[in-house]
């Protein structure tokens, strides 16, 4: 077939496509990915049961903020990559913000405290369920997130599909830190970020092969 | 409002490129097929020169990859927001084939190794030459929901109603026929390098 005749074919009968909000669809499917990794941990897990006085602990809103800001930063990045033509370089950028803060204050907690006292910051009780916890909340967000992204038309997949698995396991450590037991910065800084490292790997990996088009 | 940061390389007069194209392909998403004809026709040579003066080496890629990418455009038409340059969305478009397509060839070029292209001579480039990869063929391999609805409504001009009188499928059926087989398309056209 000739390209003339290829155009002729694609404009004949074209119908105006349905306009596709892609903000709102993600919004939606973090919707989902949030209710899904709720009733995962509700069922699994529970919520900790002092979470009201926690709540009162500054060490507790550290812990869901800063997944919570990196979650809002790679959800703009995401909805950046999803459509051609857009530059995400400085949306990239600001994921690097939350991710310094976070390794500052783990660092400046686990230098001041006494050798002693390191390996339980370091540690903590839980660090496994950690691993464990947030990659495998992370899940329905991140099934839902590729299945908008699959109609959407990123033009740098593999980037695309690891800031898609930052933004399911970010959300999925945000809810994972309502049952979390943990306060220690250090330890915070380490799991809580080598288990979203997990997702977006996971996701880097998926964007890889599924995000093609 | 940002602006619009066009290459060098692409076309000096780059502005008056991006407000026709998009006044045309406004027009054409918003239901008027002349306009998007007119879009695409103009985009075509457009894309060829893009894809001429980056594969100096594959001159005989370069009509398949305008198909490609015209296909992908349009398949991907929905993704276009109305305050961005059309002209950095469709390049983006093309530049995403283009590095794919290479991408595929490599693949294919490790599992043996191929002699013949220092061997081509270079060939007369024909301004709208047939691509090496013929679409009718890949239309052929659709199953027949997908492919009739395309032979009737993209190929024969029927309209919606005829082709579903036709087929016995209903309206939407067909709708949606031409789309999933248009991507579908799209899909064989990567597997077909």
């Amino acid at each position: 077939m000739k390209t003339d005749d290829l155009v002729d074919m694609l404009a004949r009968g074209m119908t105006a496509p349905e306009p596709i909000h892609p903000s709102a669809r993600i919004t939606a499917a973090i919707a989902w990915g949030i209710a899904g990794a709720a009733l995962g941990m509700a069922l699994l897990l529970g919520v900790r049961k002092d979470l009201v006085e926690a709540a009162a602990l500054s060490m507790f809103w550290v812990k869901v903020f800063l997944p919570g800001s990196l979650a809002v930063i790679a959800f703009y990045a995401v909805r950046r990559l999803a459509i051609p033509g857009l530059s995400s370089a400085r949306a990239l950028s600001l994921l690097g913000l939350p991710i310094a803060l976070v390794s500052v204050l783990g660092l400046a907690s686990y230098a001041s405290a006494t050798a002693g006292e390191r390996s339980g910051l370091l540690w903590g009780d839980t660090w496994y369920l950690c691993l464990i916890c947030v990659p495998l909340l992370s899940v329905p967000l991140l099934v839902a997130l590729f299945r908008v992204l699959k109609e959407l038309a990123p033009t740098r997949p593999m980037v695309t599909g690891a800031v898609a698995g930052l933004l399911a396991g970010a959300v999925s450590a945000a809810i994972y830190a309502l049952h979390c037991p943990e306060l220690a910065p250090p330890f915070i800084a380490v799991w809580y970020s080598l288990g979203m490292a997990t997702t977006a790997l996971a996701g880097a990996f998926a964007g890889h092969y599924l995000l093609r088009w | 409002m940002r602006l619009v940061r066009p290459r060098p390389d692409e076309n000096e007069s780059a502005i008056p490129q991006e407000a026709r194209l998009k006044e045309l392909f406004v027009q054409g998403l918003a239901g008027d097929a002349q306009a998007y004809h007119d879009f695409l026709k103009t985009l075509a040579p457009r894309l060829r020169a893009y894809f001429r003066k980056r594969l100096i080496r594959m001159p005989n890629d370069v009509e398949d990859l305008v198909q490609e990418a015209l296909l992908a455009v349009h398949n991907n038409r929905h993704t276009y927001l109305v305050d961005q340059p059309v002209t950095a969305w469709v390049y983006a478009i093309a530049r995403y084939k283009m590095v794919d397509m290479m991408r595929r060839h490599a693949i294919r070029d490790s599992l043996h190794d191929s002699i013949d292209n220092d061997l081509e001579f270079p060939e007369l480039a024909t301004e709208d030459s047939t691509a090496c990869r013929d679409i009718t063929k890949l239309l052929l391999m659709l199953p027949d929901k997908q492919r009739l609805p395309i032979q009737y409504v993209k190929l024969e001009g029927l309209s919606v109603v005829e082709a579903a009188q036709r087929t016995g499928l209903s309206e939407s059926s067909v709708k949606v026929g031409v789309h999933r087989g248009l991507k579908a398309l799209a899909a064989k056209m990567r597997g077909n390098l």
